[in-house]
């Protein structure tokens, strides 16, 4: 274990991890325009990757961080529709407040 | 070729019902009522060639066309079992059934409905053939339960007047009583001896020694129970006289000579098991008895034509009985044959009398249709002599040997008969009297209009006064044509023929002194002093007990009607109640639930993020406790 988990511990970015979760519910709860919803939900993803990665290089497994590619690519997709349907909404009603989402509702 | 010609005797008539029920009305009225005489008068066609082949032979002819159930030792097949006694019934309900048939064709004509009338007629017929010839109780039922339902429609014909509709409902249902307790002997009787053929049941009961005699007897008192709704013996007989509300053929038809005959012919085919069972027959005796005297004393004061014919039934049919349950077998059935012939002709006679005063039923206001009606009135006199058992006529010799038979077992259920023959003589003159003598009492209208019924409807009632008259010639007291047919039948024990002694003829001599006794109270109370019933609000004292019948139906109504209809107010008010607020509770609940389940789908992705959220440290929280 000659690498830099030894050092910190993997307890810290354990703690770190978390919070950055934390941060990003916080943010998908609170706030109401939706691209910064959309940014809390990639706080949260990238902190569950830097876990997979925390994890991965704890048990020398190169698994975890294979899937951090897939949660990236996954992510990235999500984000490119997301942000298409957000433009449209945009034009049609000027405003991207989730509130007024609602009148999506069937 | 005896399984074809009784498959032809049992299925012209459906034949003719069928083709009147869906083809009927388009035929027109003639023609339906020509197919449905035409049937029946088949059905007797090969019912008489039968008669002479069994007079021939003396064996009976049994008929099995398929299994019909078959379980391990229990087998019941369906098949047709035609001996002496089925064919004689075959016979008169053919034959006059054909006479009525032809009756009904005239008599209905102005009935929108006629198609229908015969369909019914036509079914009813099938029923009865199918519960004479057939071969097993179970076969018998089945005619047993059609002949309750067609009484049942044919009751109820008229079935926009309420009145009618009640008296059908109290039939059906009277006659289920008695069915119930019919079933239950079926259900002992196959239980104890695997078998309900009658010829098996005959060996199984008469070759079994160390006989269960306790549930022999239950099963002979639950037959006679059966027997009783359906020959409205007490206490199950109210529903005869109501019956009358059905056009009159059907009274004639159903109430005289074949239905009400059903409950005679089960105990007569039944025989080796009453006999071995004599506690019951003396049950049988007594009912017979009482009933014959109870529906005579009610018959001497109605005032309805066709309720005085029908309390008289009740009576004769108690005269039955009253022979039955000596074991008097051939006697009982002597009178049911002379009995179909004079109450088949005096219930058509009365027909003739409604139908020529329009409707008017009341004998209070009828009188002098001498004149008007010759032919009724003479064939319903003869009808009368024979049912009041003056010499000659037909009833003479029948009821004269159940009165002998009662006199040689039984002194008290002889007097009880005797007074009940009294006072039959009694209320047929007296209805005989205020019909047809003296000045004509209903409305100049009527009068105007007074005539001669018909040649479609006076040749039945000559026919059938002939037969009244003569019928008694098949069994004469020394030289008795029916005894020697139906010997083979019983056993030697129930067959006893009474030699003419001084006893007999004194008897004899009683019987017509008393008939004699009744007519002339009957001609000094309604000709010499020319007296009408009063009016049904001056009928005071005992005949006003009489009149409303002992006030059984208010005692039924009383006893099992009042209570019934209490429960089931408190099963509708409270127990119905209760379940439908539980099971409708079980609705309104999930209604209630789906709308507030509505609100949380509001379209707010805030909300549903935080429910996200929610679920997710639900999930979490669970897992950490878990461990």
């Amino acid at each position: 274990m000659n690498n830099i988990l030894t050092q910190i511990g993997i307890e810290n970015y354990i703690f770190l991890c978390v919070t950055l979760f934390c941060v990003g519910i916080f943010g998908v709860l609170y706030r109401r325009n939706a691209i910064i919803v959309f940014m809390s939900i990639e706080i949260m993803l990238n902190a569950v990757n830097l876990l997979f990665v925390a994890f991965s290089t704890y048990h020398q497994d190169t698994q975890g961080q294979v899937f951090v590619f897939f949660s990236m690519a996954v992510a990235a997709a999500e984000v490119a529709v997301g942000l298409a349907i957000l433009v449209s909404i945009f034009r049609n009603i000027g405003s991207i407040s989730i509130d007024n989402l609602k009148n999506l509702k069937g | 070729m005896d399984t074809n010609l009784a498959l032809v005797l049992l299925l012209t008539p459906f034949l003719g019902f069928l083709i009147n029920i869906f083809f009927g009305k388009s035929l027109g009225k003639s023609v339906s009522g020509i197919i449905g005489t035409l049937s029946i008068v088949a059905s007797f066609a090969v019912a008489i060639s039968f008669f002479l082949q069994i007079n021939q032979t003396q064996k009976p002819i049994s008929i099995e066309l398929f299994d019909w159930i078959q379980i391990s030792k229990f087998h019941v097949s369906f098949g047709f079992l035609l001996d002496q006694l089925s064919i004689l019934w075959l016979l008169f309900v053919t034959g006059i059934g054909s006479l009525i048939h032809l009756y009904s064709i005239s008599y209905m004509h102005d009935d929108e409905n006629m198609h229908k009338f015969f369909a019914y007629l036509n079914l009813f017929i099938f029923f009865m053939i199918s519960l004479v010839v057939g071969s097993n109780l179970l076969v018998m039922f089945i005619g047993w339960e059609g002949v309750g339902l067609c009484s049942y429609l044919l009751i109820g014909f008229w079935h926009k007047n309420q009145e009618y509709n009640d008296a059908a409902k109290k039939a059906f249902i009277m006659n289920r009583i008695g069915d119930l307790g019919l079933l239950i002997g079926i259900f002992i009787l196959g239980n104890m001896f695997s078998t309900l053929d009658f010829a098996s049941l005959k060996t199984a009961i008469e070759g079994t020694k160390n006989l269960d005699t306790y549930w022999l007897s239950i099963a002979a008192l639950a037959l006679f129970i059966g027997a009783c709704g359906k020959s409205a013996q007490i206490p199950l007989y109210t529903w005869l006289p109501d019956a009358m509300a059905g056009p009159t053929p059907v009274s004639a038809l159903i109430h005289a000579a074949t239905m009400v005959t059903a409950g005679i012919f089960m105990v007569t085919r039944m025989h080796f098991l009453f006999d071995l069972t004599p506690e019951i027959q003396t049950i049988i005796a007594v009912i017979g008895g009482v009933t014959s005297l109870v529906a005579a004393t009610i018959g001497l004061v109605q005032t309805d034509i066709k309720k005085v014919l029908a309390y008289s039934t009740v009576s004769q049919l108690g005269l039955m009985f009253l022979a039955l349950g000596f074991g008097a077998y051939e006697v009982a059935v002597f009178h049911v044959i002379t009995h179909a012939f004079f109450k088949a002709c005096l219930f058509l006679g009365s027909g003739s009398v409604i139908h020529g005063l329009h409707g008017e039923q009341d004998m209070r206001k009828m009188g002098g249709l001498k004149k008007a009606m010759p032919i009724t009135f003479w064939t319903m006199l003869i009808a009368s002599l024979a049912i009041s058992g003056v010499p000659v006529f037909s009833g003479f010799f029948s009821k004269d040997e159940i009165l002998m038979t009662a006199f040689h077992h039984n002194i008290p259920l002889w007097v009880v008969g005797s007074v009940a023959s009294i006072m039959t003589a009694f209320y047929m003159f007296r209805l005989m009297f205020l019909t047809f003598f003296k000045d004509f009492r209903g409305t100049e209208e009527q009068k105007h209009h007074l005539h001669e019924s018909p040649a479609l409807i006076t040749f039945p009632l000559i026919v059938l006064a002939i037969l009244a008259a003569i019928g008694g010639l098949i069994s004469l007291p020394t030289d008795s044509w029916l005894n020697g047919y139906l010997g083979p039948l019983f056993s030697q024990a129930a067959h006893e023929e009474h030699a003419l002694g001084t006893t007999e003829y004194m008897l004899m001599g009683i019987a017509v002194i008393g008939g004699l006794v009744g007519i002339g109270i009957a001609y000094a109370k309604y000709i010499s002093k020319h007296e009408i019933p009063a009016e049904d609000s001056e009928i005071t004292g005992v005949s006003k007990v009489l009149y409303n019948k002992y006030y059984i139906d208010e005692l039924y109504d009383a006893i099992f009607v009042a209570p019934i209809n209490s429960l089931s107010k408190l099963f509708r008010d409270y127990v119905e109640t209760g379940i439908s607020s539980v099971v409708f509770g079980f609705g309104k609940v999930t209604s209630e639930l789906s709308l507030q389940g509505k609100k949380l789908q509001n379209g707010s992705v805030g909300l549903y993020l935080f429910a996200f959220v929610l679920g997710l440290c639900a999930i979490i929280s669970y897992l950490f406790l878990a461990q």
